[in-house]
């Protein structure tokens, strides 16, 4: 039977040892497939391991599914660690990450034009195919005010879904840092987002950017969650009920015991939420 | 107010500003975006992205050089070698040799093998998994048919020869100890050979005589282990069979095939 996935943390080498030990109830781990697409060695057998103890969240950053096509041979290799780990949740990003074959490791924004929903939705087609199963599109951070969008953002999440099935990874963190860069409001945003649709929401923390200061935030998970995320995350699940969240810590990042207790605060929002909602339904 | 740019033709556009030099004029384009504070983000993301990862996959190199020289060095090869792969754990398979060239004119020869010795750690890491032969089923062989025996290198072993210096040496007392003298004073300067192996879990390493590199490179070529063994001697005269073969067993560095 499927554990119920609660709040869960991403997956840091140093950790290993603690997070395979932790018997947290709701804890499970989300891990970047591209550091584990390897024939062999320690980084496939850390996952054997871990995913006998807790469920895993495979979180992709390389598919580029705002680009040409993903490659064959890269789905096939993400299937194959799909097949071997059974993931609870996969997902990838509204963004590109590729340009004739050269990688560009950051998610890259674009003009949500006909043309990109017509592309991105045959590019999340063709992975949930080979896959066989729905992946979740994440919201990215936005620094950059384009023009030439056809569509708002949510819309076009909204339409992505009704053309493919796929679902949504809210990152509230990142629409708090988008908010604040291009000038809207965060709970706008997050009261628009369609709830049935949401199957994982990541909450992070943020910087100001080093050279401009609070005129630029930066999406930097070196810090924990900050309280204006926490609220608006409250606000969130008030309003769509219990989801599994994921602490995400990529820079500075503390002793295991102290993402925990991070964490934590993250799994009580979701208790407190179940109960509700039980209590509604009695 | 202009149209927006077709889908691809704005990532193109994208993409080169985010590669080029930092001061290259761009054309306008809608929206003037590589003019506003925020491009910048992009393009230290994926410049800090690309040498971070060669830095992590690099460590004794780094060590060697020092973070400065190092980082300039790696923008360097980012220019010429962007990665072509999602999985940044494997990008740098063409810094050895970008660094051995850029070497050639400074008083550095041996920079390019060391990076070659931090590559095949990465190879190691992340190679195939493989059951090594054991000194026991070896042993259990008559002598006969261990002599007519073809046994594999282990898909994540990797051993060269490296003429006129210490590279091993160099590259084993950084690996293991980052406080190391840089250039390892007293150290004699001849050439060595290095194995690195990952049987299990952990990558391990040892020197590895010339005739150890010519055995090993024989049985990849499906000599059995009589005809390597004496290709082996050929190069190294004098050299201790026995002793290369348990080096070997213990390494893990062989397999059935």
């Amino acid at each position: 039977m499927q554990k119920q996935l609660g709040a869960g943390l991403g997956l840091k080498p140093a950790h290993f040892e603690a997070a395979l030990e932790s018997k947290a109830p709701g804890l499970w781990f989300e891990l970047h497939p591209e550091n584990y697409l390897v024939d062999g060695g320690p980084r496939l057998a850390w996952l054997d391991a871990l995913r006998q103890a807790h469920p895993l969240s495979l979180h992709g950053v390389s598919l580029s599914l705002a680009g040409d096509a993903p490659p064959p041979s890269q789905v096939a290799a993400l299937k194959q660690l799909v097949d071997r780990v059974q993931p609870a949740l996969v997902s990838e990003h509204l963004a590109w990450s590729s340009w004739q074959g050269v990688y560009l490791p950051d998610l890259l924004p674009f003009p949500r034009t006909h043309e990109a929903l017509l592309r991105i939705s045959a590019n999340i087609d063709a992975v949930q195919s080979a896959l066989g199963r729905t992946i979740a599109i994440e919201n990215p951070s936005h620094y950059l005010h384009l023009t030439g969008h056809d569509w708002d953002e949510i819309d076009f999440l909204g339409e992505l879904v009704r053309r493919t099935g796929c679902g949504l990874l809210l990152d509230v963190n990142n629409v708090q840092v988008s908010a604040h860069n291009l000038g809207y409001c965060a709970r706008s945003y997050l009261d628009r987002v369609p709830a049935e649709a949401i199957q994982e929401i990541h909450l992070a923390g943020y910087s100001q950017d080093p050279l401009l200061g609070p005129a630029l935030w930066i999406d930097s998970h070196d810090t924990p969650v900050s309280p204006a995320v926490w609220q608006l995350y409250q606000r969130l699940i008030d309003r769509i009920g219990p989801r599994p969240t994921l602490i995400e810590r990529d820079g500075q990042v503390p002793e295991f015991e102290l993402l925990m207790a991070e964490r934590e605060q993250a799994q009580t929002i979701q208790l407190d939420a179940q109960c509700a909602g039980l209590a509604v339904a009695a | 107010m202009m149209a927006a740019l077709p889908h691809d033709a704005f990532r193109q556009a994208f993409a080169q500003a985010l590669l080029g030099p930092a001061d290259d004029p761009m054309p306008l384009q809608p929206g003037n975006w590589a003019a506003q504070p925020g491009f910048a983000v992009y393009r230290n993301t994926v410049a800090k992205a690309c040498i971070d990862a060669l830095a992590a996959n690099f460590p004794v190199m780094q060590r060697l050089v020092g973070e400065a020289w190092f980082r300039g060095m790696a923008a360097a090869y980012l220019q010429a070698q962007p990665p072509r792969d999602g999985r940044l754990l494997l990008y740098g398979q063409g810094l050895p040799d970008f660094v051995t060239q850029w070497a050639k004119d400074r008083d550095v020869p041996y920079l390019g093998a060391v990076a070659q010795l931090d590559r095949w750690w990465t190879e190691a890491h992340a190679g195939a998994d493989a059951v090594p032969v054991s000194a026991a089923q070896l042993s259990a062989l008559p002598a006969e048919a261990l002599a007519a025996t073809c046994l594999q290198p282990h898909p994540a072993a990797r051993w060269a020869w490296f003429d006129a210096v210490p590279v091993y040496s160099l590259w084993r007392s950084h690996r293991e100890s980052p406080q190391a003298d840089p250039l390892l004073g007293g150290i004699t300067w001849q050439g060595e050979g290095a194995l690195l192996t990952r049987p299990g879990g952990t990558v391990l390493w040892a020197p590895l005589s010339r005739g150890g590199v010519c055995f090993l490179a024989a049985c990849n070529a499906g000599r059995c282990l009589s005809d390597a063994a004496a290709e082996a001697a050929l190069a190294e005269p004098g050299l201790d069979l026995a002793a290369l073969l348990a080096l070997c067993l213990s390494q893990g560095a062989l397999t059935k095939g």
